[in-house]
């Protein structure tokens, strides 16, 4: 199973277990990782499962899509690397994924 | 336009009434709060429903969860301009706000503003509305009946709007009224005439013009006013504009706040269970506030106009074609909510609602009111025993404002 790490803005790590077909966002709820509020449920509608993308994975995790651009556009906190975690699929590719959490979701 | 003799949905059977007589926006049914079992039954039987003719004339209503969400995200084919109320926009006075508007312009003038409810922002105003709020709460008559809404819900979220506007503070009933004025037409009781609405409104421009003007010079404020008349996407904008503004930004950080901190006081005194909860663990707080969210619901709906013919859920809808998102009713969907009638504090997700919105038009405020709420129950957690309502509740006879303007109620003290 890939493993995929997330960092709080305290510093603290999580390096949990995912399942293929999971996204980012379902993984971090599923086990209890704080600072995901995921207001939608997954549908890339609300931003509160804003993450930040550690730069060396940028190229796999892919680039977000139009929908998911414009719902970032709002976060006046939005980064070069935020991604909407529930827009990430888990494949074995994102094995060792590195995410950090903003301090505060939009 | 002939006058259409309209069935009352007062006097009817939801259960029985013909689907098509259904008319849920009728006023009197939200103000005896009888709206429920129409909603439950248009859920079950015509989610997606056509009431020919109304006061506000022809409309869709959408009642559930799921079909509320995918209308949300498709603002390609269901647009937030021209306005989004029920209500059609008063043809000689039209107020341009970026809650109706679409892209690109919506996301430009938003920016502009959504910094000053940002979280990074708020934090820094947490020891301001705490403040506030124990002022308040301090002032409170023990033991005496008074009306809930005008003393705490009013008296607080106007409070937090003069703050966020940096507005003269002694002047900030202004906003209260303002606020009542935008959202209240005269069949409300709040103006006598359209011709007194659009009066006042002027009034408050002419008002917020002179803060602007004062502030013009300043690179440093951080306030709401100073935020506009810095930003690129606003700083040209008409004076019908920066009213229009204006008027979403008051009623946005009023209203709905107003009717959270009132509503939460009611559900709790309907269910002392939940009540004893909250007594036992204050730690629930945050979830609590998210569960009073949904469970008031104090926008009741939001509007979208359909900008081409378009097959929605196998309905056939026209290019402008009117169609109500009625949150209220979204946000007791059993399909997508669990025991959706009961209002139950440590719900589990309990912020997955509808009461803010989703996709581009998400509240722009929703950590600012999620932060008083919690603030305010906190403090009144600290002191009180039990706010308990010892009178009759009067509802805002609106569909869309859906909230209370008398709670009678009583404190006991710890």
């Amino acid at each position: 199973m890939p493993r995929i790490i997330y960092i709080e803005h305290s510093g603290t790590q999580h390096e949990i277990e995912a399942d293929v077909g999971s996204t980012v966002m379902h993984t971090a709820l599923d086990n209890l990782v704080p600072g995901i509020d995921a207001d939608c449920g997954g549908e890339c509608s609300c931003a509160t499962c804003h993450v930040m993308v550690k730069e060396e994975w940028l190229a796999k995790t892919g680039s977000p899509s139009e929908t998911e651009e414009s719902m970032l556009d709002l976060n006046p906190e939005r980064q070069s690397n935020s991604r909407l975690s529930c827009q990430i699929e888990v494949t074995d590719e994102l094995d060792g994924l590195v995410v950090q959490l903003p301090e505060f979701q939009f | 336009m002939a006058e259409v003799e309209l069935p009352q949905m007062i006097d009817l059977d939801p259960a029985t009434v013909p689907l098509a007589d259904i008319d849920v926006s009728q006023r009197e049914l939200w103000k005896q709060n009888k709206k429920w079992d129409f909603f439950t039954r248009l859920r079950d039987e015509a989610p997606i429903h056509y009431c020919k003719n109304s006061e506000f004339g022809s409309y869709w209503s959408v009642t559930r969860y799921a079909d509320i969400m995918e209308m949300e995200q498709n603002w390609k084919v269901f647009s937030s301009e021209p306005t989004i109320v029920i209500v059609d926009p008063e043809e000689d006075f039209e107020l341009p706000m970026f809650i109706a508007m679409d892209p690109p312009n919506h996301g430009e003038q938003r920016k502009a503003v959504q910094g000053v409810v940002a979280p990074m922002n708020l934090k820094e105003l947490e020891g301001t509305i705490r403040q506030r709020v124990q002022n308040i709460l301090d002032s409170l008559p023990l033991g005496e009946t008074f009306n809930w809404v005008d003393l705490v819900s009013i008296e607080l979220t106007t409070q937090m709007l003069a703050t966020l506007f940096d507005f003269p503070f002694e002047d900030r009933h202004l906003l209260t009224r303002w606020s009542d004025v935008a959202t209240g037409g005269p069949e409300t009781g709040i103006v006598e005439s359209e011709e007194q609405r659009q009066q006042e409104l002027y009034e408050c421009l002419a008002y917020f013009t002179r803060l602007w003007e004062e502030r013009e010079g300043n690179t440093s404020g951080t306030d709401l006013i100073s935020m506009l008349v810095r930003g690129e996407a606003t700083k040209d904008m008409s004076p019908q504009e920066f009213l229009g503004n204006l008027v979403l930004l008051i009623v946005g950080g009023n209203d709905t706040t107003r009717n959270s901190i009132s509503g939460g006081v009611l559900a709790l005194n309907e269910n002392p269970g939940e009540y004893a909860k909250l007594r036992n663990n204050p730690s629930v707080i945050p979830n609590m506030v998210s569960e009073i969210i949904r469970w008031v619901t104090p926008l009741a709906h939001m509007r979208r106009t359909a900008l081409c013919d378009t097959e929605f859920q196998g309905q056939q809808i026209k290019q402008g074609d009117k169609l109500i998102m009625w949150y209220v009713s979204g946000n007791r969907d059993e399909r997508a909510i669990e025991r959706p009638n009961e209002f139950i504090i440590d719900r589990k997700r309990a912020r997955q609602h509808l009461s803010f919105g989703f996709g581009l038009h998400r509240c722009m405020g929703n950590r600012l009111a999620e932060m008083q709420l919690r603030i305010l129950w906190e403090e009144i957690q600290q002191r009180f025993h039990m706010i308990e309502i010892v009178g009759d509740v009067v509802r805002v006879p609106s569909n869309f404002v859906h909230g209370f303007t008398d709670m009678p109620v009583k404190l006991h003290g710890i």
